[in-house]
Formats: C-alpha cells, structure tokens, sequence
C-alpha cells in the first residue's frame, strides 16, 4: 500500500515544483437516472421487485499543467429494466493518470481509444446502452513528427465490475503527407494513410477444439481529398477466431467501408458501400450481446429521432452485411422561388443492408458448421436477404420570424428476425412527420409533432402527437402519446403517453416523467440493447461543473 | 480496494484546484486532419463552443437559430462559435454533406471517439460553452429551447464588453 502511496505524493509534490505557473482545475459531472415502476399487464409491464431501479456516474477530472487524472464512480442499484442485469452493484470502473510530455503523451489506468474507422478497435462509453469497454492498461500517445501520429497500447477490456478474460495488444499509425510536406501544404491534393494492427491473447481451454490463442486482426485506411471531393476507405482483416458470435468457426473475416462525399457551400453528397464479413471481435471468444466488443463496424443508416421512424431501427450485423448510403442535403437560398424569404433546407436519404452471399464449403458440411470453415463468401457477393432499407425526405423550412417546421417521409424496411429475433416477418412501413414549432415571444415556444405510421403487418398502424411548451428560460413541459389504433387484436390497441416537466438551468438539467415505454429496441450506432414495456414515474438529473 | 483509497486522497488536492480553462486533447476538421483543441482560439475574443450532433434535432435547431444571427454576433462582438460533432462514425461522413447542406457559416470540428466531450463534462447534447479572452469557461448551458439564443449572446456580450 504504502509503496504505491509515496511514489504518487512524490510525484504531486515535484508537480507542485514543475507547475509554477499553473493550478490544479477541477472539473466532473453527474448523472442519475430512476425510475419508478407500476404494473401494467396490458402493455406488458411487470412487477419490479424493487419497486425503484436507478443507474447512477459520477466523474471528476483533475488537472494541472501536463498532467491530468480522472475517476468515475458508478451506482447500479439495481440496473434499470432493459440494461443488463450484471451490472449490477456499484464501484470506480474508471481511473487514470495521463501526462503530456511535448511529442509523447502516456496514459495509465482506464482509457478510450478508437483506431481509424474502428474496424480493429474501439473503445467507448455509451450511457444510454449501459456500454462502456474502457481498457484498462497503458496507452502511449506519440506525435514525434509533422504529420506522424502514431499510439500503442496494451490492457484488458471492462466487463461490468469486473475485467474480461482476454490480454488486447494494439497499435496504430497515421500519416498526413500534407503536413509532412510543406510544398504540399496549400496543394487543393490531400493524403493520409495509416494502418492499424490488434491482438488478443486467450488461454484455450477446450477440451475438443484446439482454438487460437492469439487472434490477429489488421486494417489499412486511407483518406484522399481533392478540392471539395473526399474518398475514404478502411479494409480490414481478422485471423480465424471461433467464438460464440460466430457459432466456433474458423473462417477468417474481412471488412471494408468506403464512403465519398462531394460538397460545396449549400450542396453535400455522399455515397457509401461497406461490407463486413465474420468481423465480430471480443475481448472474450466465450461473450455475446454488448459484453466485450473490441472492435467496431459503423453502421450504414440514418439514425431517425422521432418515435415512429425510431420504432423500428437498423441492427448492425457484423458477422454478415453488405450495405448501401447515398445523401444529398441541399440548401435553397433565401430569395429564390423556391427557397422564399429565409431559404429552405432539403435532405435525402437512401440506406440498403443485405446479407452476404454464403456458400458451403463442401457438399457434405452445412454452412457455419461448428469446427469447420463455416462457408465461403465471394468478396462482392450480395445475399438475398434483406436486413433494412431506409429512404427518407426531410424539408426543413421558417415560415415566418415566428414559426418553422419539419416535413418528412420515411419509408423503412424491417426484417424483424435479423434484427430483433423475433419471427414476425419482414415489415413495410410508410411514415409521415409533421414537426412545428412556434416562437410566441422571446420566452415562449410551442412545438408540435404529428406523425403516422402505416403498415399491412403485424401490429399494423401506428399514430402519435406531442405538444411540447417551453416557457421562462429552461421548462420543458410536454405532453405526448404513441397509439398502436387499428392493432388487428382489438385489446392490443395501446396508447403510451407520456408527461414531463424538464428544468434546465446553465448546465444542470431535472427532468421527470410519467408514463408507458413500449417494448422495443433502442439503438445507438446499430448497437442495441433490449427495452421491455415499462410503466411508472421516472427521474433525470445531470450537471456538470 | 486500495486503488480506491489513493484514488479519494488524490480527489482531496481538487479543494485547491480551480475550475476553468478547455482541456487539451486531439479533435479532427471535417476532413479527418488531427488538430489539437489548442487551435480553438480567437485573439482574445470570446468563443462560443457547441457540441450537437447530426442526429440531435434540438442541436440542428440551435446550429441553424446560431447560423442566422452569426454574422450580426460576429459584427457586434467579434465572437467566434466552433461547433464541435460528437458523432460516431456511424453518422461521421454525413457530418461535412449536412453542414455544407445547411450552409452554416461557423467552423465545425469532429470528435467522432467523445474524447472532447468527456474532458468537457458534456454529459447530453446540445451543451454550450461561452469562454472569455482567455479561454476560461465563463458560462455553459445543456439543452436548447427557443429563445436560448438570446441569453447566449447576452453572455457573449458581457464578456465583449469587459474585454
């Protein structure tokens, strides 16, 4: 105890010295989410045993000079319904102390990291999942010269409270060649390439297979601009890994996104392939669900945030996907015919996932057999399975200085077994938004949504209204409700409404809530996590300082 | 057990400490160049730093309400708003096409991994800073109503005018 203690008074106290010119600044936040839970058999809302669940953090960040150190403090007591319950209890997930020396920055304890597009690596914190797959090791920074940037790194992956099993050894470079050069500083010609490479070591103790130990996985990117054009690319590749994802496999996998966009000032347009082929990654071969991701493969979708085009969400399928993305946003200047007195923004979306093509490796083994190669997939080949497909309008337009809104369509693909397990078919939906809001003074707003969701299956249609009326700087009141009507079991036919009252002032925010939660998914980046139909109050408090 | 004993002492030195200036950390422009977030500066003026994302509909209504007043706030104050995207890199490459789409006039950073918005405490978006001439945080708001607006720029004023 004593042995480490001294070391770090030492170290403080010679920062003291270091630091003539500095202070020690403090800064942190604070988040804590309850709820409390009411029986509701209709919508499917069950009794809480605990009657109240809550997920609570706490950080503080300390820093002075080069060096900074931050904790967190986290509190589940119990976790919140649709939040893993092995969450549960309560600890400091999070420590670190980090120095900055002038080329060379060192971080040791618990750290984020995100190598390139994240094929390789990934690590981050994402409350509304209850996801956080800090490492904790050491992580070294290095910028040792114009345009170089490189970061190495080895730990252990968070699981909960506790740590997962695997050892991940990591490292990455990226290159600028326009910062390298200085001829090619002003050139309208921009290149930067880098690569990046991810181990993780794990102790097989399988009594039949003989596993890999250590699973390799590398990628290389590049980023090409030419005037308003850009191309970027990432392809990664990842050694056979039997693992619980992959159903003990032991086919490689290989991803590649590649994105272009084209813009100007008023015009943006992007065009996006990516396929992922047995690219699930975990810190723990035997893991599934959100328990231990090391990598990450973005999603290639709109993230919608109205209820009703959010009632059915794209899941990413990083084990095999190929998909699509093509936007245009465009803006109609003021003055024109179309564009009006204020000018008028239009988007355009249009997303496509599909499987990949799989074929048997032989005539006797079936496809994703246990122990074997599992199947082959041509590179470019496109399943026939269709996961999603999203194509939205949006026109965003000010009517007048005290009145704007938002008009939408939104049509969606949803395979309900690719994405949530459940075997309810493939579901057609045609989505209208109507979103204004109305200054009345200063002080003073009125928002208004109206949607309508129309679809042949399953539950069928779907409608929901929210009025939302904020008044003297920082309330929030709003009242809304989400109605399954022509549900074709006439009992069925739910309403979920909601009341809150939010309270924000400078940056503290109170908000409280009472209503119904339909049963769903939530997702953020085409990782989703389960939300069971809750009914009750529930409580929203957040500062930072 | 231990780590978490060293840990409360070392909180024990925050009693000295001050709350202020930004953090220092790697942020990336619209096309994937590394910049440090020492390069948000603005000669001694104030800057206005607004984390939002693409996704957040209030953070596009509070962008959109900033970029049609920029150039009045610019003219009367000289502030300078750096709007920084916390989006992943699921919605990253649409970040330039919606911001060029919108034709905001302000300089738009990425912080697609949250490096940035954990060192800022940003727990939510939107959440605003307003930071004097020399970089300290002299106000900051989370969430965006109709009307924020006005008390931003009164906050960018006060600091003007004591400058």
């Amino acid at each position: 105890m004593k042995t480490i203690i001294i070391p770090i008074l030492l170290f403080i106290f010679i920062s003291e010295k270091s630091f003539p010119q500095s202070e020690w600044q403090v800064s942190g936040d604070v988040q804590m989410d309850a709820q409390y839970y009411l029986e509701d058999s209709l919508i499917g809302a069950n009794k809480v045993n605990e009657k109240i669940l809550s997920n609570n953090y706490f950080n503080l960040y300390l820093s002075r000079g080069s060096l900074n150190m931050g904790i967190r403090y986290e509190n589940f007591s119990n976790p919140m319904l649709g939040f893993d319950p092995r969450l549960k209890g309560s600890g400091f997930p999070y420590k670190f102390i980090e120095y900055k020396f002038p080329t060379l920055t060192i971080t040791a304890g618990n750290f984020y990291e995100q190598f390139g597009l994240g094929l390789t690596l990934r690590s981050y914190e994402e409350r509304s999942l209850g996801f956080d797959n800090a490492l904790e090791g050491i992580r070294i920074q290095s910028h040792p010269w114009k345009g170089f940037y490189l970061k190495a790194l080895i730990g252990q992956e968070r699981l909960f409270f506790s740590k997962a099993e695997g050892i991940l050894r990591g490292a990455d470079f990226e290159i600028n060649l326009n910062e390298v050069f200085d001829s090619l500083k002003q050139k309208p010609f921009q290149f930067t390439f880098g690569g990046s490479v991810v181990s993780r070591y794990q102790v097989d103790k399988d009594p039949i297979y003989k596993l890999p130990e250590n699973v390799l996985t590398w990628a290389l990117r590049y980023n090409l601009g030419y005037n308003n054009l850009r191309w970027n690319n990432e392809f990664a590749y990842k050694y056979n890994d039997p693992n619980a994802t992959n159903g003990y496999i032991y086919k490689e996998g290989n991803a590649l996104i590649s994105v272009i966009t084209y813009t100007r000032k008023g015009l943006g347009i992007l065009l996006g392939a990516k396929r992922a082929d047995n690219m699930d990654f975990r810190a723990d071969r035997t893991l599934t669900g959100l328990a231990g991701m090391i990598n990450y493969v973005p999603a290639m979708a709109k993230i919608h945030a109205y209820s009703l085009s959010a009632l059915y969400p794209y899941v990413a399928q990083p084990n095999g996907e190929m998909a699509f993305q093509g936007q245009i946003s465009y803006n109609i200047p003021k003055k024109t015919r179309l564009g009006g007195k204020y000018g008028m923004d239009i988007n355009i979306q249009y997303d496509l996932s599909h499987a990949i093509k799989k074929k048997p490796i032989s005539d006797t083994i079936p496809i994703g057999q246990k122990g074997t190669d599992g199947y082959i997939s041509p590179f470019f080949g496109i399943g026939k399975e269709r996961y999603f497909e999203d194509a939205t309008i949006e026109i965003f337009k000010k009517i007048s200085p005290k009145l704007k809104g938002m008009l939408s369509y939104v049509y969606i693909v949803y395979n309900s077994l690719a994405s949530e397990g459940h075997d309810y078919g493939t579901f057609y939906n045609h989505i209208g938004i109507l979103d204004l809001t109305w200054k009345i003074t200063s002080k003073h707003a009125l928002r208004f949504e109206a949607q309508h969701l129309y679809k042949e299956q399953h539950d069928k249609n779907w409608a929901s209204l929210l009025a939302e009326y904020s008044f003297s700087k920082g309330w929030f009141f709003s009242l809304g409700d989400i109605y399954n009507y022509n549900n074709p079991d006439p009992t069925h036919r739910n309403h979920y409404y909601t009341v809150n009252l939010t309270r924000t002032f400078n940056s503290t925010r109170i908000s409280i809530t009472y209503g119904k939660i339909r049963e769903g998914i939530s997702c953020v980046g085409g990782v989703c996590r389960y939300v069971p139909a809750s009914y009750g109050f529930s409580l929203s408090i957040n500062t930072s300082f | 057990m231990k780590w978490n004993i060293i840990w409360l002492l070392l909180l024990g030195f925050s009693m000295f400490g001050q709350s202020g200036s930004i953090p220092t950390v790697e942020i990336k422009t619209m096309d994937g160049k590394i910049i440090s977030t020492d390069s948000i500066t603005n000669e001694g003026k104030p800057i206005i730093i607004s984390f939002w994302a693409t996704w957040c509909k209030p953070c596009i209504k509070e962008l959109t309400t900033f970029a049609e007043h920029y150039d009045e706030w610019v003219e009367e104050t000289g502030v300078k708003l750096f709007a920084i995207s916390v989006d992943d890199q699921r919605t990253l490459p649409s970040v330039k096409p919606l911001v060029n789409g919108k034709a905001w006039p302000f300089t738009v950073y990425c912080d697609p991994n949250g490096d940035f918005k954990r060192a800022m405490n940003v727990v939510n978006v939107p959440h605003t800073f307003v930071l004097d001439g020399k970089r300290q945080i002299a106000w900051q708001h989370s969430t965006f109503a109709e009307g924020s607006e006005d008390e931003l720029i009164e906050q960018v004023r006060k600091i003007a005018k004591k400058h």
